[in-house]
């Protein structure tokens, strides 16, 4: 009935009768930024594995369609390929190897790394690496990008680098994206809808849009009150007036 | 440059995990992958440490301490080799044992990678070879000299057998470790990438396990250099071990020393042979964490 990418009805998921997710119900839009936040253990892996189709829910019912590109925290990049054959294991469906090596270099070109097709990522740093890993996400025609915490292992100013380098990537290559991460920061300066889960088993406390444009700056004030609500919602931030947060909210 | 690997290895480890300000910065061949370069205490040192243990051998040997009978001085050893190298026959003996090495050797890895791999990615396989493999790993290979030559007879056979039963079975075991260790994200990615059968062998499996196999291979190939002497000395009528069992049968202490001064300069020289393996570029990864 809806041309949704991914539609969740009423999704469980436990291990040997232990409860990891509860009841989740959420529809991703195609070209939507969807971050999905909440404290470790609210089973933000769980969800990723039933997204990407790695694992099935217990219980509910998952729909899905076109293709699906996972971007992992860290070495998600094979060690033993050059940056560029890397990128190019995301074109191998490409029969014309004129085609590859064009993709190939405006990929490199688009993430700011043209000189470093032939270095291993041992050789580059986290940042760099990681920079890679979106170009090869974004190669060919994905529907869906999968975001597990991308930039978790890579240090704060890197981090704050790296938000602006994927909002302008996106732009650029517009896919649709669910991002999963614990920086709530991160998720209200990049998405357009962030999902707050409760702590195990992972229910959905509530949802937030921020009609502002994309890409953000991290200071915009609906950012800034974004961040301050989740952090509310989780129990983190200064407690506000109940009439405070109607106001505000959009559901 | 002997133990560098080891001195790279700790330098990486105390490095923070990325650079951020240079993140940005770097331009292309910036990056450039670290070296020890030669120092003159890297020459020296062993230097001296070589030319110590030749005084002390000088010493006990001029001063009696042992028969001297059994206890040949370094120019008595010196004569011994050029004594057989004028007969030609120490070339023979190296190229006979080199030859048994290689032979069972390369037997092994093109045997013992496979299997390996194929108990590394089938469970149940691995349940049911395991403990098979690991009981021939740890029987000594010498322990079957008897069988070797009741098997084999004598000369070449027997001794890529025992080189073979030397080197197989850590190689299977290794690569099956090796496998199991492989980082789960490495086969997601190739999911994600439509890599399957054959090709996530070839192009996932058996790179990412590489650098393991060859540090494997490095102590396999050095056992086996070390067996084919004793395989010699019983199975074989040539070779570097049979010259040191023949120089005893003939009281010529000096011959034996020859022999093992050959074989250790032989062993180095594999050694560093199959190190090199570790530069090539797919490979370097392993050993620059």
């Amino acid at each position: 009935m809806t041309n949704s990418l991914i539609e969740l009805q009423s999704v469980s998921r436990s291990y040997h009768g232990v409860a990891a997710l509860e009841g989740l119900t959420f529809r991703v839009e195609p070209g939507e930024f969807v971050a999905v936040v909440g404290p470790s253990g609210c089973g933000k892996t769980t969800l990723l594995n039933l997204l990407s189709g790695c694992d099935i829910p217990t219980s509910g019912r998952i729909e899905r369609r076109g293709s699906v590109r996972m971007v992992y925290q860290h070495d998600g990049l094979f060690p033993w390929l050059t940056a560029g054959q890397n990128i190019d294991l995301a074109l191998r469906k490409l029969v014309s190897a004129q085609d590859r090596k064009s993709q190939r270099q405006a990929l490199l070109n688009l993430i700011g790394l043209e000189g470093f097709a032939d270095h291993y990522p041992h050789q580059l740093s986290g940042g760099m690496r990681q920079r890679v890993e979106l170009a090869r996400a974004l190669a060919g025609e994905t529907d869906l990008l999968l975001m597990d915490e991308p930039f978790s292992a890579l240090d704060y100013l890197t981090r704050l680098r790296m938000r602006d380098e994927l909002a302008r990537l996106l732009h650029e290559r517009p896919r649709t994206v669910v991002l999963v991460t614990h920086d709530i920061e991160e998720a209200a300066q990049l998405a357009d809808r962030v999902i707050v889960m409760s702590g195990r088993p992972g229910r959905i406390i509530c949802e937030h849009s921020l009609s502002l444009a994309r890409p953000r700056e991290l200071t915009d004030p609906e950012v800034t009150h974004a961040v301050q609500t989740i952090l509310s919602e989780l129990g983190l931030g200064m407690q506000r007036s109940e009439n405070d947060r109607t106001d505000e909210e959009t559901k | 440059m002997p133990g560098c690997g080891f001195a790279r290895q700790q330098e990486k480890a105390i490095e923070p995990e990325s650079n951020t300000a240079a993140d940005h910065a770097l331009v292309p061949g910036s990056i450039s992958v670290k070296r020890q370069g030669f120092s003159l205490a890297s020459v020296l040192a062993p230097v001296g440490v070589a030319t110590g243990v030749l005084a002390a051998w000088y010493v006990l040997s001029h001063f009696h301490v042992f028969p001297e009978s059994a206890f040949p001085t370094p120019g008595q050893v010196v004569e011994g080799f050029l004594e057989k190298c004028r007969h030609g026959e120490i070339v023979d003996d190296v190229i006979a044992s080199l030859y048994r090495v290689v032979f069972g050797f390369v037997l092994a890895v093109t045997l013992g990678i496979p299997l390996g791999l194929w108990m590394g990615t089938r469970p149940k396989i691995r349940m049911a070879l395991l403990p098979a493999v690991n009981f021939f790993r740890s029987l000594s290979p010498l322990a079957w000299i008897p069988f070797a030559i009741m098997w084999l007879g004598i000369g070449d056979r027997p001794s890529i057998f025992l080189i073979f039963m030397t080197a197989f079975f850590p190689i299977v075991l290794s690569t099956c470790a090796a496998v199991a260790q492989i980082p789960n994200v490495y086969f997601r990615v190739a999911r994600d990438f439509d890599f399957g059968g054959v090709e996530l062998l070839l192009h996932v499996t058996l790179p990412a396990i590489m650098p393991q196999v060859i540090t494997s291979l490095r102590v396999t190939a050095g056992l086996s250099w070390v067996v084919v002497v004793a395989a010699e000395m019983i199975a074989g009528r040539d070779g570097l071990g049979f010259l040191i069992w023949d120089a005893r049968n003939l009281l010529r202490p000096d011959l034996v020393v020859v022999g093992m001064v050959i074989i250790g300069c032989i062993g180095v020289v594999l050694d560093r042979l199959i190190s090199q393996l570790t530069r090539i570029p797919s490979i370097r990864w392993g050993y620059d964490k």
